[in-house]
């Protein structure tokens, strides 16, 4: 009876401190407002981030960097930490200081998926010290997931990969997100100009998507230009990106015998697709996009030996001199070769972020400083004709801030990737802005 | 008297219909609906024109290959669940991971022997030499898991060693992500299993021609062992009962490590099948196999030889010819999305008919 009391005191004292902390006031702390700003930290909506004396302005990064899709994700952390070592106008190791203070980052595993991406952006958004978030990596860990959760928080998330149209569609746009990664309707609309194009002078073609919806988007986006260029669509299939056994499917889609398999899907189930399409149609082009291009892709594949991918076209960045006489090399000798394209826009979103910081932050007088989030998402949203490595960045209400977009077709081996055999070998280029495809 | 006798008559009619046998009344027409679906989506498919979806005959063929030669390997997996079951009722559900530490066992000297030109030169030698890596892999550490993880448990409430199987399971996975890390490694496979090969003028995979004659050898080896060898007869005598087996003279803690080291030696031949056919391993590899697997069991009847060598090619087969077969004569695109859903339900439909499973006893046993 003793020992049951102790359990009965324990859970009710487990309970009321459940209820406790559920009841605690989570909203950031405020700080004291100089007069001349004309931002009331205790009014503002959202608050402001304080960043004490000494303390770091803490910056929030949510990629994949576990999993078979950690290329994609870590390659962006990278860039990300070059971005705050260059904040010193120097790539020498050394971390830069924005407004005299140090910047840290807060790196979370995002999964490359909705289940991940919720805890990952919970995990920030419980951070009040989180100015911004660089990612995600996937639009499936973005849609609903990571947006909202730190939407709902005041934080912008800024992805310099998620390239899902869902995202930035009006019905569908989280006011605080904004990417520099291109949308996929440009993409899907290069993609099938290229396939009915002289190169491939495709007539036919199937498509596989999983459930994600940077998949489900591209795929979309293609079938649209593809039948309205004259092209005939002869099936569709739809697969679980953790499925290993594609051959069902592949051989459901050969019947038709089409001239190209267009399948966006990422590193590890492309990589399955692209050997077991070779198997069942052997005959048939295959093309994938900037989701399957991984090192792991690469050489899984015997260097994916005419398979064609569409991509940021990284030949326009290397025109650049900043890319390639001081990223690049800089990138290189901090983490070797890079693992996947999407570097030169997250290097650019965390810029992006780093000026709207310098821009609205509140110098206190005393060393801290008061950063109104509000006013930060407002001051990225405002961006215009800024030049970064990926391109001219002009961020629009929707939060498509890469509004001109050049993409290229590479033909393995000539994919631009880490420890390519071949050259990057860009078959076909061609720059699109988002009010020709929207 | 007839206001009094309505009520009555009414409770009568009342009794009747309670009395009536829903059971079997519903399971028939259970039964008859499915049938029905069955035959109206197979007649339905079976006619569709080319142009419509439906499908050619050596797309019928194919089909059935590979779904016969992806169940063998859900079979052998699955004979490792249904021995360790029938001797310690407990789901190993760490046994997937068992499949997976042989692929990764055999990978290494697989890509040694590639490198080397080994695996082309002497391919039948090579891939022995692999095989036996993977099998002593798999099978040292499903004894790993039988000593450390399940024996200390043995005796406790059957809800402990199951819960301690699936930590295991992620444990496993997550040192394996430790030791190799989370990117797919590519497998080599030789030349000679490149390519189809012609049985009677009908074009087959090679490597399909490979698994499933080497399943089928495994499986009779393993029925021999099992019937006619005193191990074999030790392991059933324990599955039956293990105090009496221990009075008898047996040594019940030998044979059950000999059974989790014959599931672990099924699961590393399966484990260089399943590589040398996708050509790629990876630390989650034995999930969704391990899953099927399980599933075969339960559908041929957990516990029984077999019944899981049975459910592995039925699963195999429902996932790669159900769908297209029964779903596409009713218009529904993407039919290999569901393939799951498919195999899911079709397992559901037989635990509702033959609660024991295929080949099952029928006994109902709570897991």
């Amino acid at each position: 009876m003793k020992h049951r009391s102790w359990m009965t005191t324990l859970a009710v004292v487990s309970v009321m401190a459940i209820v406790a902390a559920s009841c605690a006031d989570d909203t950031p702390p405020v700080g004291t407002t100089p007069p001349d700003t004309g931002i009331d930290c205790a009014t503002v909506e959202f608050g402001c981030v304080e960043v004490g004396v000494d303390e770091p302005i803490n910056v929030g990064v949510a990629q994949v960097i576990v999993g078979p899709d950690s290329t994609l994700g870590q390659d962006q952390v990278n860039a990300v930490e070059l971005a705050v070592d260059y904040l010193d106008t120097a790539f020498d190791g050394t971390a830069g200081t924005l407004l005299d203070h140090p910047v840290t980052l807060a790196v979370e595993d995002e999964g490359c998926s909705a289940d991940g991406g919720a805890p990952a952006a919970t995990a920030l958004a419980a951070d009040t010290s989180i100015v911004g978030v660089i990612g995600t990596s996937c639009s499936s860990a973005a849609l609903g997931v990571a947006d909202t959760i730190l939407g709902d928080k005041g934080i912008l998330l800024f992805s310099g990969s998620n390239t899902s149209p869902a995202l930035t569609d009006p019905a569908l746009h989280n006011p605080f997100y904004a990417r520099t990664a291109h949308n996929d309707r440009i993409q899907g609309a290069i993609v099938a100009e290229f396939t009915l194009g002289d190169v491939l002078g495709a007539t036919s073609a199937a498509t596989i998507a999983d459930e994600s919806p940077y998949t489900q988007g591209l795929v979309a986006a293609f079938r649209a230009n593809f039948e309205a260029g004259g092209g005939e669509l002869t099936g569709e299939e739809q697969v679980n990106s953790e499925d290993t056994d594609f051959k069902g499917a592949l051989r459901s889609l050969a019947e038709a015998s089409p001239d190209v398999l267009y399948f966006p899907i990422f590193v590890a189930a492309c990589t399955l697709i692209i050997k077991q399409a070779a198997e069942i149609m052997p005959e048939t082009t295959l093309v994938v996009s900037d989701g399957c291009i991984s090192s792991d892709t690469y050489e899984n594949t015997g260097g994916a030996e005419g398979v064609y991918t569409s991509t940021p076209d990284v030949t326009v960045f290397e025109e650049g001199d900043f890319y390639a006489n001081e990223f690049l090399p800089a990138y290189k000798a901090a983490y070797g070769d890079p693992t996947a394209v999407f570097h030169a826009h997250s290097y650019d979103a965390a810029n992006v972020l780093f000026q709207a910081i310098e821009t609205v932050a509140i110098d206190n007088g005393d060393g801290s400083l008061s950063i109104p989030r509000q006013a930060l998402r407002d001051e990225v949203f405002a961006t215009e004709g800024y030049q970064g490595m990926s391109g001219v960045i002009t961020c629009l209400d929707t939060g498509d801030c890469a509004t001109d977009v050049a993409i290229g077709i590479f033909l393995g081996p000539g994919w631009p990737i880490a420890g390519a055999t071949a050259p990057p070998d860009n078959v076909y280029s061609d720059t699109k802005s988002l009010d020709e495809v929207l | 008297m007839a206001r009094t006798g309505a009520p009555s008559v009414a409770s009568a009619q009342m009794r009747r219909f309670e009395r009536l046998p829903w059971r079997p009344i519903i399971l028939v027409a259970l039964g008859i609906a499915v049938a029905g679906i069955v035959v109206i989506g197979t007649a339905r498919t079976l006619t569709l024109p080319s142009a419509e979806g439906g499908y050619s005959g050596g797309a019928w063929r194919d089909f059935v290959v590979q779904g016969a030669a992806q169940g063998a390997i859900f079979a052998m997996i699955a004979l490792g669940y249904s021995l360790v079951y029938g001797i310690l009722r407990m789901i190993n559900f760490a046994h997937g991971e068992v499949f997976m530490a042989g692929a990764f066992g055999s990978l290494f000297f697989a890509d040694a022997y590639a490198k080397s030109g080994f695996l082309d030169r002497s391919p039948i030698l090579a891939l022995a030499i692999v095989t036996v890596v993977a099998v002593s892999i798999s099978a040292g550490t499903a004894i790993l898991l039988e000593r450390l993880a399940y024996r200390p448990l043995r005796n406790a409430p059957r809800l402990v060693p199951l819960i301690t199987a699936i930590g295991a399971s992620l444990f496993l996975q997550n040192a394996f992500r430790g030791f190799f890390g989370p990117q797919p490694y590519p497998f080599p496979k030789p030349t000679v299993l490149a390519g189809n090969l012609s049985l009677g003028g009908v074009p087959v995979q090679r490597i399909q021609v490979l698994v499933l004659l080497v399943a089928v050898l495994c499986m009779v080896v393993l029925q021999w062992f099992v019937s006619a060898t005193s191990t074999g007869r030790s392991m059933r005598a324990v599955a039956q009962d293990k105090e009496i087996a221990s009075l008898m003279g047996i040594d019940v803690d030998r044979v059950i490590v000999i059974t989790f080291a014959i599931g672990g030696l099924l699961a590393g031949i399966a484990a260089v099948l399943f590589s040398l056919t996708f050509e790629q391993v990876q630390f989650t590899m034995g999930f969704r196999p391990g899953i099927a697997a399980f599933t075969a069991a339960v559908l041929g009847g957990i516990g029984s030889i077999g019944g899981a060598a049975l459910g592995g090619f039925v699963i195999g087969l429902l996932q790669a010819v159900g769908p297209p077969l029964l779903l596409t004569g009713f218009g529904i695109p993407s039919v290999f999305s569901l393939r799951d859903a498919f195999v899911f339900l079709v397992l559901v439909l037989v635990l509702v008919f033959r609660p024991g499973g295929l080949l099952g006893t029928g006994e109902v046993e709570k897991v």
